[in-house]
């Protein structure tokens, strides 16, 4: 039981804004065990990157309001005193970025930064900090490590730095990892090393990940369970195999539809018309109706006024979605989409 | 056969450096492109993929002479591009395009979307069949704009909508060529595909040929019918695209395909990688012989020294490798040198 | 590091050679015959035309160009014979309307305005960094908003204003200070303090009221960089973010507006300096407009300018100490 080391339950973040209130996070709830990896995938505006900065107390503005539960380290984080949060982050919880770059200080070197990541929680001395910074920077391939602590982010290359960023995330043997986007900006040979390199971190280290991505490929190399996020709800959740090969909930089935691929024969993109909605004017009934393909197979108009329910299939699997089980399978199977036994 | 539109032999694009306070003494070269050749026939895509710093974005404008090439040369349907005085570079200009990546940066906030993708008439002096406005509105209509929004700014269009603008004003004097920087990579996936399937159904509607540079593999395997692969200023690998996607002979080919994760958890899992090390070198200093030798697990004292020439190694396959892969023995390598992994 | 200095400082002594050219062809480009302002009343063709010669403005100018500079780097010798007249380096010229040499009158002058302009620019820099800091941080509370509304109205108020109106009250009405009459600090610190408070503070209040806003807007920008929140992520107590980490960031343009303001109070602060009598460059160079007197005006000038182009060489050299993108670059 102890294996959960972060559940979240109904979260939501909300900003007022002149134009009225933003529903950025929706009622979104998932659990992390350790050692293992969630994916938290959608598109830009869907919710992804403000749920995991709501569970890291990193929304600082003014007129956010977070409500719901995050149980992290056997203490509930929203609505405590934000230094007890404080004390967390950086020590049992850390969050590497999309842009390594802009992501590290520019007048800092390399040595500064991650030893100050220590010294935030810890009372040691600075040789002694050095000392630990150079065995993890060893630790995530930096070649001579020693030399590269006198160095500032702009003398590396990308993917040296986002190796320093996991370095620093991962100093002070967090149990809990947010990557959000951590390979978006690198090569893709870059994004193989890094993303091997957190696998093998992962493993050592018993770190539970919340990856968040708009990348298939990368849920598919990384994943244990996906979130897909569309709107700001949790539109599917499940593990990663059933998520690929069963999906339950148009919105997925467009994404693996639109994506272009290595590996199929078929080269036909099948995009998802329009575009994502307003946060500001969400619709009434399911959020993606307006998109979606298949709202006249549900009786009475009911996706386009009734929001539907996350509702289970399986005991682990998911969806926000009107149609039957039975229809969805049909439609699964007509449009050739998963993995159709 | 029929004859090449564009003909590119050769193309250089060196960006000095320079050093010094008051003289500036050239010290050296980005060889941001280094002695491109190849062919893009009327219709077709050929897609010119490789990572950031690999000189593709250099190469596509320097092959519309947006980017005075340094040495080389450029026959776009059969005439001289870079003979070509300014006038009828001008004209000619007319015939091929250009779509860029970002849609927020290129597009001027000023000017409506009509008056921006009317603006290639106005500027090559064309006059359409009835009003330039009824033109615009039927441009509009044909990239899945609204005509109605003749008169609103970019800046009241999504991401999508911009690259349609953009891909618009490129169609507007129905060009035999367009060249597309990064088209699809700023966008949403969901957004992406729309985007990609109006390239293809334009392409095929105008017969237009693409030169379409990227570095998402996906994407290009998608939208090309032969890829030229690019690393530091050269061409690697150049073929069709099956040939490329099913057998790649070069070994930077085979890693960068092989880095690609694919979007099915029991494939993803189960297959080989190849792990690269160690980063891309600079462009100003670039290693001596196979300019990939500090990365290939393959590399030996000939690859060190001996520059490997593009070579057409069987019909329409050409690489750039003094030891390409064995096809029959593809993922079966065991040199060491680079992490093969398989979880 | 080292070259990059070394470029700058080379730089630098290209500007002042531009510099001093330049001024002193608009000296000779004024319709004014300068020998005309030598003599006065009782004036005949035959003196002008003497002091014409012995100040050799009958030379052509590459010559006379030659010996002004001549003249700051070793002294010069006006006119020839029994009637000669040496000015040491630096000599910058001589002033007939004040029968002194030009170079006495600065070295006289530049002390008050360096102490008025150094003294404003703690004031100013303390306050204004600290208040916009402060702003920064309660950015929409109405602390900031308080504090935008007084800097908006310490901006748009003239100098002269702010400075007639202390005078007015703190010294005429209440009498809390003596009338201003500068000694130098050596000589009588209290009363050099009593005359320089006003000064000090009046021409801060502007200068503050534009750092105030200046920092917030840096602090605001760079509060919402990425590394900031990967600062906050590493578990950085809000104090320690902001700083070490937002305002070094944010330091820069501050130290390039610092270093240029500083530098052009340091050729004169003229408003200032006339409202409260204080006898400084900005007074001298003024006076000198009135007068014709060329040679003053040409000096005051070249002063005030190489003090810019000194400023520019320090704020890029601070900038490279800041930033490690410039100096490793």
């Amino acid at each position: 039981m102890s294996d959960v080391v972060l559940s979240v339950k109904n979260l939501s973040v909300e900003f007022a804004t002149e134009d009225g209130s933003v529903h950025a996070v929706d009622n979104v709830s998932y659990e992390v065990k350790r050692g293992k990896t969630l994916a938290i995938v959608g598109e830009s505006g869907s919710g992804k990157s403000v749920s995991s900065l709501a569970v890291m107390g990193l929304i600082k503005s003014s007129n956010a309001t977070i409500s719901g539960e995050v149980h992290f380290g056997g203490q509930e984080l929203v609505g405590i005193d934000p230094e007890e949060v404080r004390k967390l982050r950086g020590l049992k919880m850390a969050m590497i970025f999309q842009d390594p770059l802009s992501a590290l200080h520019p007048f800092y070197t390399i040595g500064e930064q991650l030893i100050e990541a220590i010294q935030v929680h810890e009372k040691v001395s600075n040789s002694e900090a050095a000392q630990r910074v150079k065995i993890m920077l060893d630790r995530v391939g930096i070649a001579s490590a020693e030399q590269r602590m006198d160095e500032y982010p702009h003398q590396l290359s990308g993917g040296m730095r986002q190796r320093v960023m996991i370095a620093m995330a991962l100093i002070n043997s967090p149990e809990l990892l947010i990557a959000d986007e951590p390979t978006t900006a690198l090569d893709v040979t870059v994004q193989a090393q890094i993303l091997e390199l957190l696998r093998d971190l992962q493993k050592e280290f018993g770190t539970a990940i919340v990856l968040i991505t708009h990348d298939l490929g990368v849920v598919a190399d990384m994943a244990d369970d996906v979130m897909v996020m569309y709107g700001g709800q949790a539109v599917e959740q499940s593990p990663v195999r059933e998520l690929f090969y069963t999906p339950q909930m148009p919105y997925t089935w467009g994404l693996l539809a639109s994506i272009p691929q290595m590996h199929t024969d078929s080269l036909k993109l099948d995009p998802i018309p329009g575009t994502p909605p307003s946060l500001i004017n969400l619709p009434a009934g399911c959020v993606f109706a307006p998109r979606c393909a298949h709202r006249n197979s549900v009786p009475d108009g009911l996706c386009l006024t009734t929001r539907p329910e996350l509702t289970t299939v399986s005991s682990e699997h998911a969806a926000r979605c009107h149609l039957s089980v039975e229809q969805r399978s049909e439609i699964r199977i007509s449009r050739n989409i998963g993995k159709v036994d | 056969m029929s004859t090449p539109i564009l003909r590119v032999r050769d193309l250089q694009k060196y960006f000095p450096v320079t050093k010094g306070t008051f003289v500036k003494k050239q010290v050296g070269n980005v060889r941001a492109v280094d002695g491109l050749s190849f062919d893009v026939m009327p219709g077709e895509t050929l897609g010119l993929v490789g990572e950031s710093g690999c000189g593709k974005s250099t190469a596509g404008r320097s092959m519309l002479r947006l980017l005075e090439p340094t040495a080389g040369s450029v026959e776009f349907d059969g005439r001289d591009l870079l003979a070509m005085g300014k006038r009828e570079l001008v004209r000619t200009r007319r015939e091929m395009q250009m779509i860029f990546q970002d849609p927020y940066s290129s597009l001027n906030p000023r000017h409506t979307v009509g008056s921006i993708i009317g603006a290639p008439f106005e500027v090559q002096g064309v006059k359409p069949e009835g009003s330039v406005r009824e033109a615009v509105q039927s441009l509009m209509e044909r990239v899945g704009l609204n005509p109605e929004h003749y008169n609103r700014y970019p800046n009241e269009f999504s991401g999508g909508q911009r690259q349609r603008i953009g891909i618009a004003r490129a169609i507007a004097l129905k060009p035999k060529l367009i060249v597309c920087d990064e088209p699809v990579s700023a966008l949403d996936v969901s957004i992406q595909a729309q985007v990609l399937n109006l390239l293809d159904d334009i392409q095929k509607e105008f017969g237009i040929a693409y030169v379409f540079v990227a570095h998402d593999l996906s994407v290009v395997r998608h939208i090309s019918d032969r890829v030229a692969v690019m690393y530091l200023g050269k061409i690697m690998e150049l073929t069709t695209r099956d040939q490329l996607y099913t057998a790649p002979l070069h070994p930077y080919t085979h890693a960068l395909l092989s880095a690609v994760p694919i979007a099915d958890p029991d494939r993803e899992r189960a297959r080989e990688r190849i792990i690269l090390n160690g980063d891309l070198p600079s462009p100003s200093n670039p290693p001596s012989g196979c300019v990939f030798n500090t990365r290939c697990w393959k590399a030996t004292d000939r690859c060190r020294t001996e520059v490997p020439l593009l070579r057409e190694i069987s019909t329409g396959h050409q690489i750039a490798c003094h030891f390409p892969e064995d096809k029959s023995a593809q993922g079966q390598s065991t040199v060491s040198g680079a992490d093969f992994t398989s979880h | 590091m080292f070259p990059y200095i070394i470029r700058r400082f080379m730089l630098m002594i290209f500007m002042l050679f531009v510099l001093s050219v330049v001024t002193f062809l608009l000296f000779n480009a004024v319709p004014t015959d300068p020998a005309m302002l030598t003599c006065g009343k009782t004036c005949t063709p035959q003196i002008v035309e003497a002091n014409r010669i012995r100040l050799g403005l009958d030379q052509p100018l590459p010559v006379q160009y030659f010996e002004w500079i001549k003249g700051i780097f070793v002294g010069r010798t006006y006119g020839s014979g029994t009637q000669t007249f040496e000015c040491h380096a630096p000599c910058l010229g001589y002033s007939f309307k004040n029968g002194e040499e030009v170079t006495v009158m600065i070295k006289q002058a530049l002390p008050v305005t360096v102490y008025l302009a150094l003294g404003a620019f703690v004031l100013w820099m303390i306050f204004g960094i600290a208040s916009g800091i402060y702003a920064a941080n309660r950015k929409g509370k109405w602390q900031d908003r308080g504090i935008m509304a007084i800097t908006l109205i310490g901006y748009s108020l003239p100098v002269f204003l702010i400075g007639l109106m202390l005078l007015l009250f703190v010294i005429v009405r209440a009498n809390w200070l003596p009338y201003p009459d500068y000694v130098s600090p050596l000589e009588n610190p209290i009363q050099f303090f009593q005359t320089m408070i006003l000064p000090w503070i009046s021409l801060a209040i502007l200068y503050a009221a534009y750092y105030t806003r200046l920092t917030r807007s840096q602090m605001l920008e760079t509060m919402s960089e990425d590394y900031i929140r990967t600062a906050r992520a590493k578990g950085l107590p809000e104090k320690r973010v902001v700083r070490k980490h937002a305002f070094r960031a944010g330091l820069t343009p501050i130290v390039t507006s610092a270093g240029m303001d500083l530098a052009g109070l340091l050729g004169g602060a003229v408003i200032t300096e006339y409202v409260f009598s204080l006898p400084g460059l900005g007074r001298l160079a003024i006076d000198a407009v009135k007068d014709y007197d060329l040679p003053t005006i040409t000096a005051t000038t070249l002063v005030a300018a190489t003090f810019i182009i000194i400023a520019n060489i320090v704020v890029d050299i601070l900038y490279a100490a800041i930033d490690p993108r410039v100096r490793l670059s």
